[in-house]
This record gives C-alpha cells, sequence and structure tokens, in this order.
C-alpha cells in the first residue's frame, strides 16, 4: 500500500477492481465502511461476479476476467478525451513532458524490438532522449509530439466506451457511469483510492494491471493524497514482510537485488545501480544504493566482508536467470534437476497451477522436507485419497520428512501489514506436542550444517563459516535480536556528516534509521528499509499508542512503518508546486518556507525546495511514470494482452496469444487450451469463511463453509442441467475436479466479441486433510505460467468445461 | 458519577468499564409459567443489539464468536448449493447469516440481501408466554430474554410462541437453545460476542435508545443513495425488539429471508398463557399439561371459540423437539 488500511477512511471514492476486499480481508474493509459511513464515500466494484464487497456497493459492474487492462485505458482516454486530469500535477509530478527516443514504436499490440521466438523484448529504445546537459529532454507546454503524454494519448485511442464493452462485456452505460465517478476525482479536493489483491496479480499481464491503475491515479492526482493511492491488500499475514526482507529469489533485503553470473565483481555489479539523476536538482534516492548493500554484507559476514574482498561480495551466489521462482523450480523439479526440496510454511500441491505436474515434480524428489503446523496435501502427496489423491503411493520413492512448527499464536515477532506497519506480536499460548519455533529449526540445520563445512570441508565454504551467528543461544535466534539485527548498528563512532566533531552514534549502538548507513564498512544493517524499527529507543514494532493526532487516521504512534515511520509514501504529491496542500481539508505535510512539516513523515529531504525536488524521490526523473522505460518487459505502455487461455481472440490484435512477454515453457505450452475445446472462462477465488488451506483443519471454519463447490450462472445451470447443490464436474486441459454446484443470480453471462461468455467460479480452500469436507482446489485444472515480470501465477483467467455427475469416489 | 448498568455504546468492542454487576433474580420481570413473581429490585436501562444489514459482508465472525463463546458444536454439513451454512438455526447455532439474491425491480440491478438471524428479545416474548415450565424462560428489566435450562422441559412450545421461528430443541439433551444476547456478557459490562467480532461495526450494541438514535443516522446516509424506504426494524407486534435492523428497503422485510413483515405472538398464545397462571402446571408431565391444557382450553370462558380451535392445532401438532 502506498497509504494504510486507516487511511481508507478519508477516501470519497473506493474503487474495489481486481480484489474483493469485503470477502478477502473483512477486518481491513471495515475502513471503507467508515468512508461511507462518516464521509459519504461511494463505493464501486468491478469484478466478474457480484461479491461480498458488491452486496455494499453502490455501483457494481461485471467484467470479464482478465480483461481489467482494457477496462482502465478506456478510463484513460475518457480522461484525457473530457479534461479530466490534474494537470498541474500530470505536468510537474509525472514523466508526461519528457521526451522519449525516436526508435519506440508500438503497432498493433506490439512494441518495437520483439523477439517472438525467444518471447522477448530489447528494450533499449524504450527511453528517454537525453540532451547535451546529460539530463532528459522535456517540454513542459506538452507539444512535443515524442513527450510521454502525447504519445500516451496515441496509445489509448482505440479504447472507446465500444471498444471496452466489446472486450470487457461491460454494459456501456455502466462503464460510463464509473468512469464518470472516477473521473470526478480529477478534482484536488476529491480522492480517490483503488483497493487491489490477486485478482490483479494472478494474470500473465498481472504487474500491468496495477500498473494502468497506478497510470490513471496519477492523472488524477491521487497519489501521496489522504484517502488516495494505490493499496495492494496483501494476501497472506506478513507476505508483506516477506518481499520487504527478500525472501524471492531475485531480491535482496530491503529491494536490493541479486546479482546475475556476468556481474563479475562489485564494481560491475554497482555499474548498472548508480542512479544518476535524469533531471536537474532530483534526489534519485537509489543513489544511496552502495550504503545499503555494504551494511547488508557487514550484517551477513561482520569482519570478514573488508573492503579489499569487496565487501564479501563472492559469497553471495549469482543468478545465471532472471529468477528462480516457484514455476522454474517446479519445471526443473520436473526435469529431474532439482532432487531435494525444502517446504517450508508452503503447501505447493494446492497452491501451484497444474496440480498434477507439482505431483509428478514432488515425486521425482528424493527428499522433501515440510515445516508447517498443519498436515499438509504437500506432505501427504503419497498418500492416496481416491479421487480426492488419486496417486501410486507404491511407485513414489521420495523420502518426506514433517518438521511440526509453531504457528503465529505461539510466536513472538513482528507482522508487517499490507500498510506496511511492522506490528510487534506476543505468543498467546504454548506450542503443542514436538513443534518448534522455525528460528529453532534453522538454527539447528545452519549449525548441523557448519559443523560439517568444518569437519569436511567443502566447495567453498568461506560463506557458511563466515555467516555472523553472534545470537545468545546459537541454537535459537529470538525475534528481538533478529529484529536489531535487521535495523542495524554502528560498526565504529559515527559522525555527523555536517559536523565531524559530534557523535550521532557509539560503535556498537543501533543506528537510528538508514539515514545513518555508510558504505565504509562502519555500519551494518540486515534490511535498509526496515531501519530504524528498533533502534536505541526500544522496540518501535511494539508502540501501542492509538492517538489520532489531528484525525488524520495516520496513527503514527501504533506500531512503526516503513519506511522512517512515514505512513502516506509520496506525500509530498499531496502538496503542490509551492508546497501547499491541493487540498487544505486534506493536509498531510506541507512547505513552511524553509522546511517540511506535519502529520507525517515527509517523503522528501526536509528542506528541499517544492520547486525543485520531484516528489517521487526513489525515480531518477523525480517525477512518476506514466511511460515505464525499459522496467516492464511487455512494454511501457499497457496493452490489452487476453488470458492464455481465452474465450475470444484478442480483438486488439487476433494473432497474439497471451501476454508476448510472458516465459512459457515448452511442455506447458501444448497444454493450454482453445475455446472450441474447452468453453468455459473460468476464474479462482478466496471465501471469507475459510483461510487458504489451513482453515479447513479448524472445525468452526469448517462448519461455516464446510464443502467444495463451484459457482454458476442460473442460465448455464439450465443450458447444462445442473441443478442446485447437484454434483458437477469440472475439467480443464490439465486436471478435472468434482463439486457441489451453487447456482446464482450473482454471476451472469456476458457478451464479448459477439460471443456469450459463460463464467465458472471455483474457490480454493479445499484438499483432503483437515476436518471440513474432503475436496479439491482449482489449481487442478489452472495453467502453469505466471506475469512476465513477477511470475505469480495465471490462476484468475483459464477454460474449462462442466457437467453434471456423481458423487466422488472417497469421500 | 453512577457506575453503569449496561454497556453504553456504539461500537462493538467496549473497553472493561467499572460495572454494576446484574441481571441476577432481582433483575428478572417476567418469569415463564409464574404469577407470583416478586417485583424487581431495580429498573436496568433498556439495551439493544443493532444489526445494520446494510454495513453486513456476511462474513459469519459472528456466527463464528458466538460458536467459541457459547462453546458450542454445530455439525460439519454438506454444501447444498448456498452459501447459508449450517443450513438453519439448530441448538448449537444460536446465530444464522441468511443469504438472499434479490432482483431489485425498481433499479433492475441484482441486490445480495444478507442477514443475521437469531433471537429478537422481543419486549413481549411470544416465546415466554408459550413456555408451561416456570422459570425456563426469563425476562430482564434491559429487555434480555434469557432461557433457563435446568428448567427446561423440552416441549418445544417456545417454538410455536415464536413469530421469528427461533428456537431449536437439542436432540442430545432435549433442551431449547437460542441466543441469549451473550447476558453473561452484558451482566458483566460486555457486549455480545457477534458484535464484538463484527469487522464493519455491521453490529452494534446499547442501550436502546443510544442505537435508535444510531439506526436513523444510518437511515439518512441510505436515503442519500438512493434507498427511499430505508429505516428501522422494531416490530410493535411484539412490543418492539432488542434486537433491531437496519433495513434499506424497511417497506418489506420479506425479502430479507423471510423476515417477518408484521410479526405478532399468536392470540393462542396470550391465551394459554392465562391458562398457565391459574393451572401451576410446572410439575405435571408433559403429556398431562397437554391432556389438561386441551380441557381447560375447552372449557375456558375467557377464550374463543376461534382462539380454541388454534389451540387444538397447535397443541396436536406439536411433537417435543420437533419443528413445523
Amino acid at each position: 500500500m502506498t497509504n494504510s488500511w486507516t487511511d481508507i477512511r478519508n477516501t470519497d471514492l473506493a474503487v474495489v477492481m481486481g480484489g474483493n476486499a469485503a470477502e478477502a480481508h473483512p477486518c481491513g474493509f471495515k475502513w471503507v465502511v467508515e468512508a461511507k459511513a462518516h464521509r459519504g464515500a461511494r463505493l464501486i466494484v468491478i469484478d466478474p461476479r457480484y461479491t461480498r464487497t458488491a452486496s455494499v456497493s453502490d455501483l457494481y459492474l461485471p467484467i470479464r476476467q482478465g480483461t481489467d487492462i482494457a477496462f482502465l485505458l478506456g478510463v484513460i482516454k475518457y480522461c484525457i478525451d473530457n479534461n479530466k486530469v490534474q494537470w498541474e500535477y500530470v505536468k510537474n509530478f509525472t514523466n508526461a513532458a519528457l521526451i522519449v527516443k525516436e526508435g519506440f514504436s508500438y503497432q498493433d499490440g506490439l512494441f518495437n524490438g520483439y523477439d517472438e521466438q525467444a518471447r522477448k523484448y530489447d528494450t533499449s529504445e524504450w527511453d528517454y532522449e537525453i540532451g547535451p546537459d546529460g539530463f532528459a529532454k522535456v517540454d513542459m507546454t506538452l507539444q512535443d509530439p515524442r513527450c510521454v503524454w502525447n504519445l500516451l494519448k496515441e496509445h489509448v485511442a482505440i479504447y472507446t466506451p465500444e471498444f471496452v464493452e466489446r472486450i470487457c462485456g461491460t454494459p456501456r452505460a455502466k462503464f460510463l457511469q464509473a468512469t464518470q465517478m472516477m473521473a470526478e476525482t480529477s478534482s484536488p479536493t476529491k480522492a480517490m483510492t483503488s483497493m487491489y489483491a490477486l485478482g490483479w496479480t494472478q494474470h500473465s499481464k498481472g504487474s500491468q494491471n496495477i500498473r494502468t491503475m497506478a497510470m490513471l491515479q496519477l492523472i488524477l492526482g491521487n497519489i501521496g493524497i489522504r484517502g488516495g493511492g494505490m493499496n495492494a491488500l496483501r494476501g497472506h499475514s506478513n507476505i508483506q514482510g516477506l518481499t520487504d526482507v527478500g525472501l524471492m529469489s531475485e531480491l535482496m533485503p530491503g529491494y536490493l537485488n541479486m546479482p546475475h553470473d556476468n556481474e563479475v565483481d562489485l564494481k560491475t555489479y554497482l555499474s548498472t545501480r548508480q542512479f544518476k539523476p535524469l533531471r536537474p536538482n532530483q534526489t534519485s534516492y537509489w543513489q544511496n544504493y552502495p550504503k545499503f548493500f555494504v551494511s547488508l554484507q557487514k550484517a551477513l559476514f561482520g569482519a570478514a566482508a573488508t573492503k579489499d574482498n569487496d565487501w564479501a561480495y563472492d559469497y553471495i551466489p549469482k543468478l545465471d536467470k532472471p529468477m528462480y521462482d516457484v514455476l522454474q523450480t517446479f519445471e526443473l523439479m520436473h526435469q529431474g534437476k532439482v532432487t531435494g526440496y525444502f517446504c517450508q510454511g508452503f503447501n505447493p500441491l494446492l497452491a501451484f497451477p497444474n496440480r498434477e505436474k507439482i505431483t509428478q515434480s514432488l515425486s521425482k524428489l528424493k527428499w522433501l522436507v515440510t515445516m508447517d503446523p498443519l498436515d499438509t496435501e504437500t506432505s501427504r502427496f503419497w498418500e492416496n485419497h481416491g479421487d480426492y489423491n488419486d496417486v501410486d503411493t507404491a511407485s513414489i520413492q521420495t523420502e518426506v520428512i514433517q518438521l511440526p512448527t509453531t504457528c503465529f499464536a505461539e510466536e513472538e515477532g513482528s507482522l508487517t501489514n499490507s500498510g506496511r506497519w511492522l506490528q510487534w506480536h506476543w505468543p498467546g499460548g504454548t506450542p503443542p506436542g514436538e513443534a518448534r519455533h522455525d528460528n529453532w529449526i534453522m538454527a539447528q540445520i545452519f549449525l548441523r550444517l557448519r559443523d560439517l563445512y568444518r569437519k569436511e570441508g567443502g566447495a567453498y565454504a568461506d560463506p557458511i563459516l563466515n555467516l555472523t551467528w553472534d545470537y545468545a543461544n546459537p541454537n535459537e535466534p529470538t525475534a528481538a535480536e533478529l529484529a536489531k539485527e535487521i535495523n542495524g548498528k554502528a560498526l565504529a563512532d559515527l559522525h555527523d556528516p555536517k559536523d565531524k566533531s559530534k557523535v550521532v552514534a557509539k560503535a556498537g549502538q543501533q543506528v537510528l534509521n538508514f539515514s545513518q548507513l555508510a558504505d565504509d564498512g562502519t555500519t551494518a544493517c540486515g534490511c535498509w528499509i526496515y531501519s530504524g524499527c528498533f533502534n536505541e529507543a526500544g522496540n518501535n514494532m511494539a508502540r501501542r499508542d492509538n492517538t489520532d493526532a489531528d484525525e488524520l487516521g495516520t496513527y503514527a504512534g501504533w506500531t512503526w512503518s516503513w519506511p522512517l515511520n512515514r505512513r502516506i509514501i509520496y506525500n509530498r504529491a499531496s502538496a503542490d508546486l509551492q508546497g501547499k496542500p491541493w487540498d487544505p481539508s486534506r493536509k498531510i505535510i506541507e512547505w513552511d518556507g524553509s522546511k517540511w512539516v506535519g502529520g507525517d513523515v515527509p517523503d522528501i529531504a526536509p528542506t528541499a525546495k517544492p520547486e525543485e525536488v520531484g516528489p517521487f524521490i526513489m525515480n531518477a526523473e523525480g517525477t512518476a511514470r506514466l511511460f515505464a522505460r525499459g522496467l516492464m518487459k511487455e512494454g511501457p505502455f499497457p496493452v490489452h494482452y487476453e488470458p492464455f487461455e481465452s474465450p475470444i481472440a484478442n480483438p486488439v490484435n487476433p494473432k497474439i496469444r497471451g501476454n508476448p512477454a510472458a516465459r512459457v515453457f515448452a511442455d506447458d505450452l501444448a497444454q493450454f487450451a482453445t475455446s472450441e475445446e474447452f468453453p468455459y472462462a473460468a476464474t479462482s477465488y478466496r471465501l471469507t469463511e475459510q483461510f487458504h488451506y489451513w482453515t479447513k483443519h479448524d472445525r468452526v471454519n469448517a462448519v461455516l463453509q464446510p464443502e467444495f463447490f463451484v459457482e454458476i450462472s442460473e442460465e448455464l445451470a439450465k443450458e447444462k442441467n445442473i441443478p442446485l447443490g447437484g454434483w458437477v464436474r469440472v475439467w480443464s486441459k490439465r486436471g478435472s475436479v468434482k463439486a457441489k454446484a451453487v447456482v446464482t443470480k450473482r454471476i451472469k453471462p456476458m457478451v464479448c466479441d459477439g460471443k456469450t461468455v459463460h463464467v465458472v467460479g471455483i474457490p480454493l480452500h479445499w484438499g483432503f486433510t483437515g476436518v471440513a469436507r474432503k475436496g479439491f482446489g482449482p489449481n487442478s485444472l489452472t495453467p502453469f505460467v505466471g506475469d512476465a515480470n513477477s511470475q505469480t501465477p495465471e490462476f484468475k483467467a483459464f477454460l474449462v468445461n462442466i457437467e453434471p455427475t456423481t458423487a466422488p469416489e472417497g469421500k | 458519577m453512577a457506575l453503569p448498568d449496561s454497556p453504553r455504546t456504539a461500537v462493538s468492542n467496549p473497553p472493561t468499564q467499572g460495572f454494576i454487576e446484574n441481571l441476577g433474580p432481582g433483575d428478572v420481570i417476567k418469569r415463564s409459567a409464574t404469577t407470583r413473581l416478586p417485583p424487581p429490585q431495580r429498573e436496568l436501562t433498556p439495551v439493544a443489539k443493532l444489526i445494520d444489514v446494510s454495513k453486513c459482508i456476511g462474513c459469519k465472525a459472528c456466527q463464528s464468536a458466538c460458536v467459541e463463546w457459547n462453546d458450542t458444536h454445530p455439525a460439519i454439513e454438506d454444501n447444498v448449493g448456498v452459501y447459508t451454512n449450517p443450513h438453519d438455526l439448530t441448538s448449537e447455532m444460536f446465530t444464522l447469516m441468511r443469504f438472499a439474491e434479490w432482483d431489485n425491480p425498481d433499479t433492475g440491478n441484482l441486490e445480495w440481501l444478507i442477514r443475521k438471524d437469531g433471537c429478537m428479545h422481543c419486549a413481549e416474548p411470544g416465546c415466554l408466554e408459550a413456555c408451561p415450565s416456570p422459570g425456563a424462560i426469563v425476562q430482564y428489566s434491559n429487555g434480555i430474554v434469557d432461557f433457563n435450562h435446568d428448567n427446561c422441559i423440552g416441549c418445544g412450545y417456545c417454538i410455536k410462541g415464536c413469530p421469528f421461528d427461533i428456537p431449536r430443541v437439542s436432540k442430545t439433551d432435549h433442551k431449547a437453545y437460542k441466543c441469549t444476547l451473550c447476558s453473561d456478557r452484558v451482566a458483566v459490562g460486555q457486549g455480545p460476542a457477534c458484535a464484538k467480532a463484527c469487522p464493519t461495526k455491521a453490529i452494534t450494541f446499547g442501550t436502546k435508545e443510544d442505537m435508535k438514535a444510531l439506526a436513523a443516522e444510518r437511515v439518512v446516509d441510505l436515503k442519500s443513495r438512493g434507498y427511499e424506504n430505508a429505516g428501522l426494524y422494531d416490530p410493535e407486534g411484539v412490543g418492539g425488539t432488542h434486537v433491531m435492523y437496519v433495513l434499506h428497503h424497511a417497506d418489506k422485510p420479506h425479502i430479507y429471508s423471510d423476515l417477518a413483515d408484521k410479526p405478532k405472538v399468536s392470540p393462542v398464545v396470550h391465551a394459554w398463557k392465562g391458562v398457565t397462571k391459574t393451572a401451576g402446571l410446572a410439575a405435571v408431565s408433559l403429556a398431562a399439561v397437554a391432556a389438561l391444557a386441551h380441557g381447560l382450553f375447552a372449557r375456558a370462558n375467557k377464550v374463543t371459540a376461534e382462539d380454541d380451535a388454534h389451540a387444538r392445532e397447535f397443541l396436536d401438532g406439536n411433537e417435543p423437539g420437533g419443528r413445523p
């Protein structure tokens, strides 16, 4: 989230698209209800199904899954055509005025530089013209035909309300009604918030779904203000924390990124991470990258990381592929190239696509270790459960080791919520049986491995032998010790850069925050964006002051928010070029003539002059980007691409299947179906009564939603002769499931490109372990392909067939 | 300042506060099958739970909290094609989200009307009036209608007496169960468990006066959104209720999964109550109660012929533990 859950109560218009906040985030959704009850805010829901969120909305619009980009580009076109643009914001705070290279072009769904064979673009022309002064060229009048604004205008021209209706199936009148409501928030005194979740991410173009709304929010001037923003509702408790501390194959803590194998030394690695400002006076905060990287190396390897050995750069593994995401790893497992797998708090047998492929892959492993508080399907993948897990146990040789762990309520530590708040919590119970904390298990594995390396040696043992492990009890580091390590400390006395005689932190003390980090080995910090969470003032994440000063909705004394306890990022953009709030009633920070002051930590240097320094300090331009340069795999502007399995050909260009830049493995391509074979458009989702595959182990949740079902329209039920509550078989080119039929008015057929499209809704909470009725997950059916940028699987749009059937075997 | 006698708050999660413990025998104003009830020692402030259907997202946190607080064990049922689970109120499930899909003929839009069903805590409780067992059902001066299971004989008359079809008799212990309005929590200054669990403040609890004021604010908001018939459901036919609804379509309660449009206690039950007062039936067996009642009804000069016919129907069609 750019903002916070509590800030949503400040909005005038909540748009829930690509998510179902009431269903999947009922506690956070209270802030929408508050905004409605106390500000008169309106709620728009755009979804293939009439959801629980829709049930309390002011306006609901149906949309065919996988067509959000077309819809939103249609809204952008409307705003441009009808002068619903916050012009001062767009001109000064986005890259609308920057001039793009002549080599950049777009035609019929593809940009310049496409290599069809490799499914990749050469992105070198997707950038700005650089002037003789070394800065990007700019035309503040927006007259230059090559400025971002004019290219965008041209790019969105085809997305008329008629074209949107043809692609999305959304009735034109409703589209226009919603669009007008959104467009009204281009007023500097109106705010719209975008709330989205996996309904946008789980597509082969998920990142561009989100980007398109971000572009709209910039055009409306809704980023950085109270009640505005792009608000990702994270699907797991602490999934925000997972990405923040870099638990992704291509990331390091704090969104630093892993080196590739052609980056042979630190100098080469840092050479592409210098972030020289692209416009005069701009902050380009990533220029501090070396400080954060060197401090991380010092936290990891302590005295073994020295200037002479490039701060132990060689200790860090180098990627030979863009990333080793879960799809890539299971592809390699399927090929027999991954033979052992550690599965910590993860249930891939239900959580990853094409379950048959997952089962085959796990069956090829020599060993599988699961660490989980529950008896997961993954740890029982070898067990036969009739139709529910029809495997030949005798033929599976994988050795499975189950390590029972504690659950969140039995642990101390911090969880980072969607709003970037690190909230410390304490155990509410003692662990059952032999369950142990993950920290203890990981420590045992590490200490035993290190002993083996010490005794027996091995190929390049240095990173293991030199890893910092100075915890009071090496067998079980505490949450507080780890949090302090993440915050960082001074390794030598640190001096005030303005007054060298002043010591700001003594050697051994915690650093105040990342502003004190250095690239000379005098500081250690485990995750720079979290620096400040546990400093000499104590554990700031444990703070519980719920005072809401000036009723801003920031709750600055409640826990701690990264970065620097800032509650609204880009908050500099809430004020105009002179530093005065666009909307006085929505003031959050302002320029007092010499510095930035207000109710939130300014997202800009405190004395940066408002006319000079742009609000988007992480970008080298100082502005936000309507044109993404070379940073998005499928192009600098979003384009409507159909899902890989779609009921219609892409009206933009029928020859393009799926996202042209998405990675597709050869075997999986053969398993993508056409609408002739599989006529119905399926989607998957969560239900309030359950949480993923956990709560089916709990009796109360099992009572509230006991059994796997699929949802279909009354029209499809009639066509297929399916009774309410009857058994149906749903199958795709990759698998088959049996479910109860919920026949509902909440799903209605849509007409897209002249064709009737029926939606089949498939919730995801059932499996073959736990106390709820046995069932299946949608992943038995879904295609093995992910978003081109993040590799998040395409769970939200795929093709199936459906027929009435009898109860499964083993029920 | 005097300590409050009821949790007075328009929010779902009142802080623990200094509080006069209450809902003891001295707070009872009505007692089933009892004539000589001592006058209450004091008059508690009437309380109410307000269920704002327009804020409800149907998450069932209320059901979950109800199960956990009351330590009940509802069965894990099958899916029968709907979101309502369990499929009905049971002796183990005192509250239930009922889901209704309604095509609004005026707007052409679908509305998904989700109503939390459960005991309405009527000011004139039909269950209490119908109950033949002394002290099995009581009403406190704050309006809560509570079942005392030690005194319950499992006859199921409370179900017949209830205009909302709420109580259910357990097949295990043959006693009737329903929502207590968390009388055990309210007695010590806490709101009901469902209200505490509700994430959107669709369920709030406080004095009836405060809840009516809150409802009035909500009705203004709903009218501003085009719900011209938005209103409070606090039906007069049962003397008002201590569980009230804010409805977007208060002119059509029945669209909310058959919420009674004009609930009232059957005249038969009124008559029956009169009989029990003079008969003192507590000690006699159920069969004897029925037989005696029949006889009494037949000759009672206070009872009209029509009431008599209703009474026969009422008693004959009623198996202990059964449901209509």
